[in-house]
């Protein structure tokens, strides 16, 4: 089971408390887990890739077992802790703005 | 008893403010929505219990939300906006062509019969319109195809399609606004349009006459007389009594002709409302004074309405869509600032009282009239 850590105002989009967990086929990659994602939670389509281009929104990044993952492709295998569900993969939305 | 219902967008959610026919006392409820902008939340005129709102983040993107019970609970819709075809491009600030993007939504108008039919305007500029409550949306891109369409800039708040009017005597006749590039007129339901531009004259671009290129701010139309639009224009407030085919200007004795809303109130179609701002680099009220003008005689003649408005040390803005009228007799005015205030008027304007004064920015104000 892979665990998803949402950023709060997604948390409350999309009705969620603590951690989602998801089912996903192997391998486990950035795409398959958002499309997990967006299946389970249909609302979230469109705020953390864009809906046409499928790319990350500029102010999120992705982040697992302590290592930055936004700049790794869409399709690169998530590191093992995360396909174990030990680890979760965390969508953290930018500090910015004051 | 009538009751009213004023639906309040701001830079960090929406509120929602009720109060009976007398509009004395008044319930807040909100934020809806928190930390979200909230650029425009509507009624369906069909049910009043169906609310849209454009909800929408620098991190998150677009959602759009909708109520079936009055604003109490909500639930996303669709926040899918893809262009029709291929974009193509526009102009950018600079004049070099520049790519189609979505970015917003600002405005959404619920069709006058339907309630499951809405229609979003976007930044870059663009129209849209949902059959089924606002789930799926397509692009009615005759307007964006219009020949002028790779011409058109975006004006400083970007390039947004923020007016929407459904003529409530042809449901095939829609009015639109778009900053900067100007009016324009469908009359076949959205397949094909016209720019409505005739007689503006804007100084500040290379040909001040062209046919678009002009920065409408707001255009307003009473129900009884879908043919007279008002419009504040960047500067300019100007009038047109054949739908758009023409304008004349009816600045008049205003103190400043620069502004962002206009509306008509709700029983006297000669009688309108808007607020001047001084500009261009400031944007705030004259002398620091927040006066909403009045004209009995549909323009050019003018009196400031000040009563019960700060008139000392008043630095705030009235944005485009946040002003709105009722229809209770007498009719109901109310505006919101980029200072957190919504100002409700319960005499056409006579004398007005702040409903709420600490709300973040207000970026727009819609009211409901319901039994």
């Amino acid at each position: 089971m892979i665990r998803v850590i949402l950023p709060p105002h997604l948390r409350t989009l999309s009705q969620v408390r603590g951690d989602v967990e998801l089912e996903v086929q192997r391998p486990v990659t950035q795409r398959s887990v958002l499309d997990a994602l967006e299946a389970r939670y249909p609302m979230l389509r469109g705020t953390i890739r864009d809906h046409v281009t499928q790319q990350r929104r500029p102010f999120l990044r992705f982040f697992a077992c302590e290592e930055d993952l936004s700049h790794e492709s869409p399709d690169a295998p998530l590191p093992d802790a995360v396909a174990s569900g030990a680890e979760p993969l965390v969508i953290l939305g930018a500090i910015a703005g004051g | 008893m009538s009751k009213v219902r004023v639906l309040v967008g701001t830079r960090k959610g929406a509120f929602i403010l009720t109060s009976d026919g007398k509009r004395e006392k008044w319930d807040v409820s909100g934020p809806h929505f928190a930390g979200w902008e909230i650029f425009h939340v509507k009624g369906s005129p069909a049910d009043p219990n169906r609310l849209y709102a454009s909800q929408c983040s620098g991190w998150f993107g677009q959602v759009i939300q909708r109520s079936n019970d009055g604003g109490k609970t909500w639930a996303p819709g669709g926040n899918k906006f893809a262009y029709d075809g291929v974009p193509g491009t526009h102009q950018w600030y600079d004049g070099t062509p520049h790519p189609w993007e979505f970015k917003r939504v600002w405005h959404l108008e619920p069709s006058l019969t339907d309630p499951e039919t809405v229609y979003a305007g976007i930044e870059d500029a663009a129209l849209f319109r949902s059959a089924d409550g606002g789930q799926n949306w397509q692009e009615l891109s005759g307007l964006r195809g219009h020949g002028s369409g790779p011409k058109w800039q975006p004006g400083a708040g970007g390039m947004c399609l923020h007016t929407i009017i459904l003529d409530p005597s042809d449901p095939k006749r829609i009015f639109i606004a778009i900053s900067a590039a100007g009016a324009f007129r469908t009359e076949d339901a959205g397949t094909t349009w016209r720019p409505i531009n005739q007689g503006l004259r804007s100084e500040t671009i290379p040909d001040p006459t062209a046919e678009v290129g002009h920065c409408v701010h707001r255009i307003a139309m009473h129900r009884s007389r879908p043919r007279v639009l008002f419009m504040q224009k960047h500067w300019d407030v100007m009038r047109s009594d054949d739908a758009g085919d023409s304008w004349k200007e009816v600045s008049g004795n205003l103190p400043t002709d620069f502004g962002f809303v206009i509306d008509v109130h709700a029983h006297e179609p000669e009688t309108i409302y808007v607020v001047p701002i001084k500009s261009d680099g400031e944007h705030f009220p004259l002398e620091g004074k927040l006066r909403v003008y009045r004209s009995r005689t549909g323009g050019n003649e003018w009196e400031a309405l000040t009563k019960g408005l700060p008139q000392q040390d008043c630095y705030v803005n009235v944005l485009r869509d946040a002003m709105a009228i009722d229809s209770l007799d007498k009719c109901g005015v109310y505006f919101g600032t980029t200072g957190g205030q919504v100002y409700a008027s319960a005499d056409a304007g006579d004398s007005w009282a702040p409903i709420v004064r600490d709300l973040p920015a207000v970026l727009s104000v819609e009211v409901q009239t319901l039994p």
